[in-house]
């Protein structure tokens, strides 16, 4: 599956099928720092680290982490 | 899996209180979590008019967004700190909210009044770039909604903000502060009340009512703030609240009910009384405010009220 990533932007590929949680777990990313988003044509929505995705699922993983003002 | 409340399909998990959210259910938690905020610590009357500092990013917006929702009347102010590519996309997702929602939103230019922006300003000075941010926005948020004739100015500070904030405080055990780290700021002095509605809700909270919401924001970082300290404070928490889900909200809301039961215990001893800027007339707690210290640089060609 292809997995959009920000900071800086880019793509990485990787083998399904998997949970969201595997994902994130393979890329060293704690859920709570993130929103991921399944990419569906024009449409695009919220899942859950339970979600199970395959090969052909496209998904960006959005960090939500920000600020040095403060 | 299911949504808690509805058992239509969740979107969103919230380890801290154990809850699974469809997307309206979650949009229903959300508002709810503002509103009590805004009630238990009387942010604001209906009465009040509010200006929102929006930055173009989720926190600011989803703020704007909801207070609008909660029928407050509403105005954004937005400051362009100059910083490239990324302020010029900060101010078109304002300006594009704002369009699209029908609000008004004053914006003001640090290069057009100053001929710099914060890098330059950053390196005019001994100042970190957050930190002469940091100074700079405080300075004209107040100023803007005090010549505006606002009474109340919001910012979109969320939990994890005032958690790490709190956090970076006591590692420095830094007393002063924790007497001023409160989502409500009463007016005082030439001082607007300043509130920070989103203190209950956490980051990534925010960033999904902007996203089930539709509401663009700028989702790259600023490119000022990569070292910043907020951020590594921010990474321990996460790496905390990981393992122990809800530490975050209880250090942060302990501490301001700790501070509710014993006042005393985190007031400064050497508190300053209040004063007005001999070079602006804004208001400060030495001679000369923290503002003009910041641009009274021999290179800097002028000083033009905010306005």
């Amino acid at each position: 599956m292809k997995v959009i990533l920000h900071h800086p932007k880019r793509s990485a590929e990787i083998t399904g099928p998997k949970k969201v949680s595997q994902i994130l777990k393979e890329l060293d990313i704690l859920p709570e720092t993130v929103l991921v988003i399944l990419l569906t044509g024009e449409k695009s929505e919220l899942i859950t680290e339970e979600a199970s995705l395959s090969d052909q699922d496209t998904i960006e993983i959005r960090p939500v982490i920000s600020g040095g003002y403060g | 899996m299911k949504c808690q409340k509805c058992r239509d399909k969740a979107v969103i998990k919230i380890a801290r209180a154990n809850a699974k959210y469809c997307a309206a259910c979650f949009n229903a938690f959300f508002v709810s979590q503002v509103r009590r905020g805004l009630e238990r610590e009387k942010m604001a009357s209906r009465s009040d008019k509010i200006l929102i500092a929006v930055s173009g990013g989720k926190d600011s917006l989803a703020l704007w967004h909801v207070l609008s929702r909660l029928g407050y009347e509403t105005a954004g102010l937005h400051i362009d700190l100059g910083i490239g590519e990324y302020s010029a996309s900060s101010r078109r997702y304002v300006e594009l909210f704002a369009e699209r929602e029908n609000l008004e939103v004053y914006s003001y230019s640090l290069k057009e009044a100053y001929k710099m922006g914060i890098l330059e300003l950053a390196g005019e000075t001994d100042r970190s770039a957050c930190s002469a941010c940091g100074t700079v926005k405080r300075y004209l948020f107040n100023k803007v909604a005090s010549d505006k004739g606002f009474p109340v100015l919001a910012t979109g500070h969320n939990l994890d903000d005032e958690a790490a904030r709190l956090l970076g405080n006591l590692l420095r055990w830094q007393d002063a502060y924790l007497e001023k780290q409160s989502p409500v700021l009463e007016s005082e002095e030439g001082f607007v009340k300043k509130v920070k509605p989103l203190y209950r809700l956490s980051e990534q909270e925010t960033a999904a009512y902007a996203f089930l919401n539709g509401i663009p924001y700028v989702i790259e970082e600023c490119p000022m703030s990569v070292d910043a300290p907020m951020l590594v404070y921010k990474k321990a928490l996460n790496l905390i609240e990981h393992q122990s889900p809800g530490t975050k909200h209880q250090f942060y809301l302990e501490f301001l009910e700790k501070r509710k039961k014993e006042p005393d215990r985190f007031l400064p001893k050497d508190k300053k009384d209040g004063r007005v800027c001999q070079e602006c007339g804004q208001p400060t707690t030495s001679q000369i405010c923290g503002f003009c210290k910041l641009m009274n640089k021999p290179s800097f060609t002028g000083r033009p009220a905010a306005s």
